[in-house]
């Protein structure tokens, strides 16, 4: 099985699913009866069809038991299977505007704030094709937060073009140079692979880069090379803890909360600890990682993010 | 099932003093829920008969079975797990043993308040096109009679049999068409059920009203906008009041001394923009005190005119007679969205006190009057507090045991807004700007549900538990939490305080020093209040966390 023929078997199947249930619905009536009106039909005519959510999440279950593995696993997130060559510009640019002005109180500038949706690196609960996403954000999704759209078909447009485009989207101010020179310097002059894990190799000490490509923006790597620390996420924060018995783990953090610390130790191991356990416990601000501003000149700078930039997750 | 009343006709043999007994539980579980009652409902401490658990919105409750010493004994009694994927924000009502819980969007659940075991369900369909700004969420319901009422996303008004779970009367309070939502649990006071919508990020123009308990008539409806002729509307430049938002989405409070009721207001629209709307927008960000019977404004007060944060106001106005230099007053507290706890006489609005509860660079003080002195930050940098607020619409709580005022606050939290123009489309978002977190590349801190990882962490704010005295402002003490908290306070007369917060812990804390006395961890983010009743003689305690509703009781 290929990464690029399973999608495209599977999204016929999607659309089928969603198809079947919407001529369902449509043939009973169900949705657009009043609750009066649904009350006259005997109840055992009306169970079934009386909770459209449910049914509706039936089909989704449905679609994803069958399907969801096959996503997951073998799509490039965020590639858009029915759409060929590059985006217009000006549609990019206009996306933009009505992204920031109707989308970003849930998503967030970033499209990550909904949790298990990441709209800049293409990691989505309910869109494979651009037009799932345009029926996505014309219809809504029943059960959720994600309400209907009524954008017309130039703005729909647009908003796609720049939700395939977030990543990238402020790149513009960034040069990007040579990818493959960039990968040598990675993993030679630059000696980021001391630190840094890709797609398998290298150790886990610092955060694992196999996907940062997805993950971050072209300026925010470049940000990350010039100043580690200003540019570090406070979450990937290098924690020191002294237990009562005098024990010192370091590690990088994972996760936090009130009462717990989630790390995982210079030996690679994953941590959990309960801070009423311990004597000590700093969160390091500074980064460990040196900067690149004065070792790699800028046409180094710009060939090593345009590699990171090519790191999109493990193919 | 067999009702108490059939089993007491089984068992003639049982003596009468039984007998009489049964027949008072039976009266009592019959017993609607009246006006009167509505009025004492602190008085009845085994209920929990409004959104607030009292019309003076303190969230205060009498019980003191479990206290100092013993809730380190809760445990876990039952769980009713929820069908939604959605923000489990209600509050449940408790009567005689009932409780009555929603789910998103709109569903009515009537429990069994000792076991969990459910009497029936209530279904409600809302119009697809119902979009309120920040998730299909519902708050909870009200009482009167044996009617209970439920304000949907659709911008409807619905009552419901509270005996069978089956519809009274349905009425469109607005046109969802247009982007108006309900959220709100209603508040009934007297014969009357009193509404706000939401909007404000849709450019809808805001109301408060009133409905006829019985039958659903319409019996006034207050604009929180001004219309051309009415006072305060000069507070807006030519037509920029008509989709000036100024949405009423959280209950009121209500004083039947005075015959007030009062309301907090949200944001004007569009939210970010404030050039496109100069003035003082009013009656936006504000509190008003309404004639109940009438609808009509008695005062009002503005917390941030002309606002540029999206500070919604809708925090429950706590009232509560508090010494006031060395005199007893009628005071009405809120701990506002802009990050000021303020202190108003409630008979005419006057300020009376005014003080940052967390860090706010948005204005540097309030003038006399209560008046933000702003102080706008430079374009790209952070406003304190941020765009979620210093609190927002989680339930604050007032002991009159410790006279301590206690806020689910946000603390270091901050936002760099950017306003841009916009231009009102029917149904789209009217918001004229975006904001973003401190931390370049980081999650920006929002409303929504949060995943297992906390990534923001305490670089973009950390969640508090405040105890505020009232007189001064000051903090007695601070409860910090590593992540944000969205959840309600609950205080009882054994000087405990219940709180939960993102992380999914529900805890326990002496509420005279915030020392943690108890915890548990209930896996799902808690966005509601905790309640507590009584039943058989056994307290309970009641949180929402992630999509289930979790009570707790003291270990047989």
């Amino acid at each position: 099985m290929t990464a690029r023929t399973a999608p495209v078997v599977t999204a016929k199947l999607f659309r089928r699913a969603r198809f079947v249930c919407q001529v369902y619905i449509a043939a009973t009536g169900v949705a657009n009866m009043k609750i009066q009106d649904r009350l006259e039909i005997p109840v055992w005519k009306r169970m079934p069809l009386v909770r459209r959510s449910n049914l509706l999440f039936l089909s989704r279950l449905l679609q994803c038991s069958a399907l969801c593995a096959v996503l997951v696993f073998s799509a490039p997130r965020g590639q858009a299977q029915d759409h060929v060559g590059p985006y217009p510009q000006a549609d990019i640019e206009f996306g933009s505007r009505i992204f920031a002005a109707q989308c970003t109180s849930c998503h967030g500038m970033s499209g990550d704030q909904v949790a298990g949706v990441n709209l800049r690196s293409g990691q989505f609960r309910h869109v494979f094709s651009d037009s799932d996403l345009r029926a996505v954000i014309t219809n809504g999704i029943s059960g959720t937060a994600m309400p209907p759209h009524s954008f017309n078909p130039a703005e729909l447009a647009a908003i796609v073009a720049y939700i395939r485009n977030m990543a990238t989207f402020d790149a513009r101010n960034v040069s990007l140079g040579d990818a493959e020179r960039g990968e040598a310097i990675f993993n030679g002059a630059g000696n980021c692979g001391s630190c840094h894990r890709v797609n398998g190799k290298g150790p886990r000490v610092a955060p694992d880069l196999s996907n940062v490509g997805a993950l971050r923006t072209a300026n925010l790597l470049e940000q990350s090379l010039v100043d580690p620390t200003g540019a570090m996420l406070p979450i990937n924060r290098s924690v020191r803890a002294v237990t009562r018995d005098g024990k010192v783990i370091t590690g990088r953090r994972l996760n936090e909360d009130t009462y717990t610390v989630q790390l995982i130790d210079d030996h690679e191991q994953l941590v959990s600890l309960d801070k009423s356990q311990l004597s000590e416990y700093t969160v390091i601000k500074t980064s460990s990682m040196p900067s690149y501003k004065d070792k790699l000149n800028s046409q180094e700078l710009a060939d090593v993010v345009a590699y990171l930039l090519t790191l999109k997750g493990a193919k | 099932m067999i009702s108490p009343r059939r089993s007491i006709l089984l068992l003639p043999q049982r003596p009468i003093l039984l007998l009489l007994l049964s027949s008072l539980v039976t009266c009592s579980l019959h017993a609607q829920v009246t006006s009167d009652r509505l009025l004492h409902a602190p008085d009845e401490p085994q209920n929990w008969l409004t959104y607030s658990g009292s019309y003076a919105g303190q969230r205060y409750s009498l019980l003191n079975q479990v206290d100092l010493t013993n809730v380190k004994n809760l445990e876990l009694k039952w769980v009713f797990q929820d069908q939604s994927l959605q923000k489990f924000e209600s509050t449940p009502l408790v009567v005689n043993g009932i409780i009555y819980v929603t789910q998103p969007p709109n569903d009515i659940i009537a429990l069994d308040a000792k076991t969990g075991a459910a009497f029936w369900v209530y279904h409600y369909n809302p119009s697809p096109a119902a979009r309120p700004c920040c998730g299909i969420v519902n708050r909870g319901v009200a009482i009167l009679g044996d009617s209970l009422f439920m304000a949907t996303v659709d911008a409807h008004l619905v009552s419901i049999d509270a005996k069978n779970g089956h519809l009274n009367w349905d009425v469109k309070v607005a046109d969802d068409a247009a982007s108006y939502a309900m959220t709100l649990a209603p508040l009934v006071v007297k014969d009357k059920v009193v509404v706000g919508v939401a909007g404000a990020e849709f450019g809808i123009r805001g109301f408060i009203s009133a409905y006829n308990a019985q039958t659903g008539a319409e019996g006034w409806k207050f604009y929180t906008i001004p219309g051309p002729g009415d006072p305060g509307h000069d507070t807006w430049r030519g037509d920029d009041w008509e989709h000036g938002g100024g949405s009423a989405w959280m209950t009121g409070t209500y004083d039947p001394d005075l015959n007030l009721t009062y309301w907090g207001t949200g944001n004007p629209g569009p939210d970010f923009n404030v050039s496109q709307r100069p003035g003082d927008n009013l009656y936006s960000d504000s509190v008003v005190a309404l004639d109940p019977d009438t609808g009509k404004l008695k005062w009002y007060f503005q917390y941030s005119p002309n606002d540029a944060y999206d500070y919604d106001s809708v925090q429950v106005p706590v009232l509560a007679e508090i010494n006031w230099e060395g005199k007893p007053r009628k005071v009405l507290m809120q701990a506002n969205r802009n990050g000021f706890f303020y202190v108003l006489d409630r008979t005419t609005g006057k300020f009376l006190f005014g003080r940052p509860f967390v860090k706010v660079n948005w204005a540097k003080g309030l003038d006399d009057a209560g008046r933000p002195i702003i102080t706008t930050q430079p374009p790209g940098t952070p406003t304190y507090p941020g765009q979620q607020g210093g609190t927002n619409w989680y339930s604050p709580s007032f002991s009159p045991r410790t006279g301590l005022f206690y806020i689910s606050a946000w603390d270091d939290y901050s936002t760099i807004f950017a306003g841009v123009p916009a231009e009102y489309k029917e149904g789209q978002r009217y918001m004229a700007g975006a904001n973003t977190g401190p931390i370049p590349g980081g999650d920006t801190l929002g409303n929504g549900i949060r995943g297992p990882i906390n990534t923001y962490t305490e670089a973009a704010g950390h969640g508090a538990v405040l105890a505020i005295d009232p007189h001064t402002g000051e903090r007695k003490w601070t409860f910090a939490m590593h992540d944000v908290t969205s959840s309600g306070i609950l205080t009882t007369a054994a000087d405990l305080l219940f709180t939960g917060g993102r992380e999914g812990f529900f805890q326990a804390l002496n509420a005279r020093t915030g020392e943690l006395l108890w915890k548990a961890s209930l896996g799902g983010d808690i966005i509601s209040g905790p309640i507590t009743y009584e039943v058989d003689g056994k307290q309970y305690i009641s949180v929402a966390a992630g999509r289930g509703l979790f009570v707790f009781g003291l270990r047989n």
